[in-house]
């Protein structure tokens, strides 16, 4: 049955999913407007930045945020200046792994709902003489309303599902960096079969709830785009 | 008739035996380099091949159970290949250690580490490496000696585990971590620890790390399955064992 380690681990990775969620929306949708609507020429590079993790393998991810955020490296160096010592083996440092990691998951979808609105409800927009700013939230924002709730679905789905990264910057320390995904790993190692089944069947029976509510909701999204 | 029948199913026998075997090997990831080496050397003696797989024993424990074709085993523990042989998937007798892992206090920083382990004392350190001691032999080793010194309560809120000793050594190497308990086989080359400083924990402080291997059921009737674990135990490939950092 779960243990107290194992509820410890699933709130922690509740916790670190939900807070990865809201900081992609927030980061991802001004960046997947831009992707959308820029003609410049740093689109393709920046484009091809946002899907690496999409295709880099979460070992090479897991140690480049490792060596990233060690003494030596740049991003370890700024938060030593800053006061705050390194970010690995902290929930902070996990958080950053799970905002690169889940990036495209979020930018991806919102895109995608920005690029099939088309220009001629902002053209419209524009000749009753409202603002960008004021096109983006009055139209463009709602719009894209399926593509923000897919990419908060798949953005929580995927991070409540990562394993290399956390694994690679984590450290394993309970009830701050040991999440699920490390915990089955552990059980699974260690040969404790059954705690790796209670964990991991519960994971499967999540993943197919999320992927289901996913499905329906693309149905439900398309007619609503119509 | 009948003689020649029976001459040809020796004649048949025998060159089977001599033929060059292909042998599947799982090899646990500490041991990666000095079996490299001993690979090629034994290929080269007997005219088999072998197919080399490393990873982590509790993986292949799992692979195995499951029916993963691997013929001979070489843990990283002596629990493992016990196990293994108990559930009936070993061949009886064949098990024996081939390597004793040593344990060594790490760290990059020249001057940090010093030669008796005093530092762990001092505890003016942010952060300690161990490999997970319910995954790695090398971090229950570490666990064993922190009990010992007395230190396990006091450094506690300092630990970081990697899952295996390779992660372990990643976390100290890129400085993550200033200093951590890793196999002494990882910073050991040419007789001596390579860079950094490190104080080689005393084999009184820890149950000895025993790296035992095993012939597996699926490897039978390999020829080449008795040869390799005869090779293992030969001088040669014990020179190359030690040279690696291990003890024998």
């Amino acid at each position: 049955m779960l243990d107290h380690h194992a509820w410890q681990a699933i709130w922690l990775t509740l916790e670190l999913a939900t807070l990865t969620t809201l900081l992609l929306l927030l980061l991802a949708t001004p960046l997947a407007w831009w992707l959308s609507q820029t003609r410049s020429r740093w689109r393709a590079p920046i484009s091809a930045i946002v899907t690496l993790p999409l295709v880099l393998p979460p070992s090479v991810l897991g140690f480049y945020l490792l060596v990233l955020m060690g003494p030596q490296g740049p991003l370890g160096q700024l938060t030593l200046a800053l006061g705050w010592g390194t970010l690995s083996f902290t929930f902070t440092g996990l958080l950053i792994g799970s905002i690169a990691f889940s990036l495209p998951f979020a930018v991806q979808p919102i895109q995608h709902a920005f690029e099939s609105i088309g220009e001629r409800p902002l053209e419209a927009a524009a000749t009753l003489r409202a603002s960008p700013l004021d096109a983006f939230f009055s139209i463009a924002l709602p719009l894209a309303r399926p593509g923000l709730l897919t990419a908060a679905i798949l953005s929580f789905a995927h991070t409540v599902g990562e394993f290399g990264v956390v694994l690679m910057i984590g450290g394993n320390i309970p009830g701050k960096t040991r999440v699920v995904s490390t915990q089955i790993y552990g059980h699974v190692e260690a040969m404790e079969y059954v705690q790796a089944h209670w964990l991991a069947g519960g994971m499967l029976a999540f993943s197919f709830v999320v992927l289901l509510c996913l499905s329906l909701l693309k149905r439900n999204g398309a007619s609503v785009m119509r | 008739m009948k003689p020649v029948a029976l001459l040809m199913c020796a004649g048949l026998f025998l060159s089977g035996s001599l033929q060059a075997a292909e042998l599947s090997v799982a090899v646990a990831a500490n041991f990666t380099a000095p079996m490299q080496k001993i690979a090629k050397a034994f290929e080269k003696e007997t005219g088999h091949t072998l197919a080399l797989s490393f990873g982590s024993t509790g993986k292949f424990y799992a692979q195995i159970k499951n029916g993963a074709p691997f013929e001979v085993l070489f843990a990283a523990d002596d629990e493992t290949p016990a196990r293994l042989e108990r559930e009936g998937h070993g061949v009886g007798g064949t098990r024996f250690t081939y390597a004793v892992g040593k344990l060594v206090l790490w760290s990059k920083q020249p001057g940090l580490v010093d030669d008796k382990g005093d530092v762990l004392r001092r505890g003016s350190f942010e952060r300690i490496a161990l490999a997970d001691p319910k995954l790695a032999p090398y971090g229950a080793a570490a666990m064993d000696t922190l009990n010992k010194l007395g230190l396990t309560e006091t450094l506690r809120s300092k630990f970081v585990q990697g899952e295996n000793i390779g992660q372990t050594y990643q976390f100290v190497a890129t400085q993550n971590a200033p200093l951590g308990f890793v196999a002494l086989s990882q910073v050991f080359a040419d007789g001596r620890v390579t860079e950094g400083s490190a104080w080689m924990v005393p084999e009184t402080l820890h149950d000895p790390i025993r790296q035992d291997a095993l012939i597996l059921a699926k490897g039978k009737d390999n020829p080449a399955a008795p040869e390799l674990m005869r090779y293992l135990k030969g001088e040669s490939a014990k020179n190359i064992i030690r040279a690696y950092g291990y003890g024998l």
